[in-house]
């Protein structure tokens, strides 16, 4: 009773599986082969910082020459000269900033205890008191920047954040060569 | 014949699968804004519903029958009628890219479409025959492509009419789904199924 259940319904699904993976190839929609070679090169993060929605629109926009090659936040220098080699664009490297990951990080000496930072804190990452030095939570720290814009004393700065042991990790391939 | 035209105006009209029988509302709602969504969801229903009702007519008399296993009647008719949205996305995406965009994602939404299902199980329970199956969903889906065509006309007009603030938006558009509703309602005793 359940053997004949099993074995057809699965043999169900390989000819759907089958027929669709067949259609697929059949009905394949010819699109334009440099957005996808484009989208490669992108970062695939999908943050929508350049103001298409995710890379597929980006790599779109760049194919058709309705955006400059320096569109990538997340990509840096190595995505804009990844992009510049493959559409044949002169790199303007002026103002592409390498970004790495940040934090907020305290000076203990110049803290005030002031709590303003503590108030704007959108993932409550900062712990402290009135009177008290502030200090910040690395985990939960997103580098939002707010802090750094309230504080009087100029005192809680967003930092780069610092290699551990757990962090630490290979350069990527391109970082290299570039 | 005359019978298979009776079956036609049957579950095209008298029988309408979205406004006698309330199956597949949820794009009945959704796409009514434009003529051209409306008419290509209904084209894409009329598709849809066709392949699937003589596919699960199959696969109940030549499968599920034969082997005693009615009970996954349900989990069966699903994995066709995915299969054959999937089938059908593919068709619209390379015949017509625009269609493909105005559909969005009311496209995929056909398999959760109750008026597919629905109908696939009414012919079960009808004990219909191969080209009677065939008729009523393809009837059925005649008649929601009308219905479709005819509210996605009223809303139109709705979007110009001067409508108190409180039944602006969707509620007027269910008064008036309610309405064509009872409209409907006077086609029965044209045909009896």
């Amino acid at each position: 009773m359940i053997l004949p259940a099993i074995i057809s319904l699965t043999v169900l699904g390989v000819v759907f599986g089958l027929l669709l993976g067949l259609a697929a190839r059949y009905f394949k929609v010819e699109g334009n082969p440099l957005v996808a070679e484009i989208e490669q090169l992108l970062p695939g993060a999908q943050c929508g910082q350049c103001g298409f929605p995710g890379c597929t629109g980006a790599a779109q926009a760049l194919a058709e020459g309705n955006a400059p090659i320096t569109l990538c936040p997340p990509g840096g220098r190595a995505v804009v000269l990844a992009l510049s080699a493959k559409l044949g664009i002169e790199a303007d490297l002026a103002g592409v900033k390498d970004v790495t990951p940040m934090m907020a990080e305290v000076k203990e000496e110049i803290c005030i205890g002031c709590t303003r930072c503590f108030k704007v804190c959108p993932t409550d990452a900062i712990m402290g008191a009135a009177q008290q030095i502030h200090s910040v939570f690395r985990e939960a720290c997103t580098a939002c920047g707010k802090c750094e814009a309230v504080c009087p004393t100029e005192s809680i700065k967003l930092q780069p954040i610092p290699t551990t042991l757990q962090s630490w990790h290979w350069h990527k391939p391109q970082e290299v060569t570039a | 014949m005359s019978e298979y035209l009776l079956l036609l105006l049957s579950t095209a009209l008298v029988n309408n699968v979205v406004l006698v029988k309330f199956l597949g509302l949820c794009s009945f709602m959704g796409v009514s804004k434009k003529m051209d969504g409306a008419l290509g969801m209904g084209m894409a229903t009329t598709f849809v519903l066709t392949l699937t009702t003589a596919g699960t007519w199959m696969l109940e008399h030549w499968l599920l029958m034969p082997l005693g296993i009615e009970y996954l009647r349900i989990l069966a008719f699903i994995m066709t009628i995915a299969a054959v949205v999937q089938f059908t996305e593919m068709v619209i995406r390379k015949s017509s890219p625009a269609l493909y965009q105005v559909l969005g994602i009311y496209l995929p939404l056909i398999t959760t479409n109750c008026a597919v299902l629905g109908i696939a199980l009414l012919n079960v329970q009808e004990k219909n025959s191969f080209m009677h199956s065939l008729l009523y969903g393809f009837g059925s889906a005649v008649g929601f492509t009308l219905v479709m065509l005819l509210f996605t006309g009223l809303r139109i007009r709705l979007s110009l009419a001067q409508v108190p603030p409180a039944f602006s938006g969707a509620p007027i558009g269910f008064v008036v789904a309610g309405l064509l509703s009872l409209a409907f309602m006077g086609f029965a005793g044209l045909a009896s199924h």
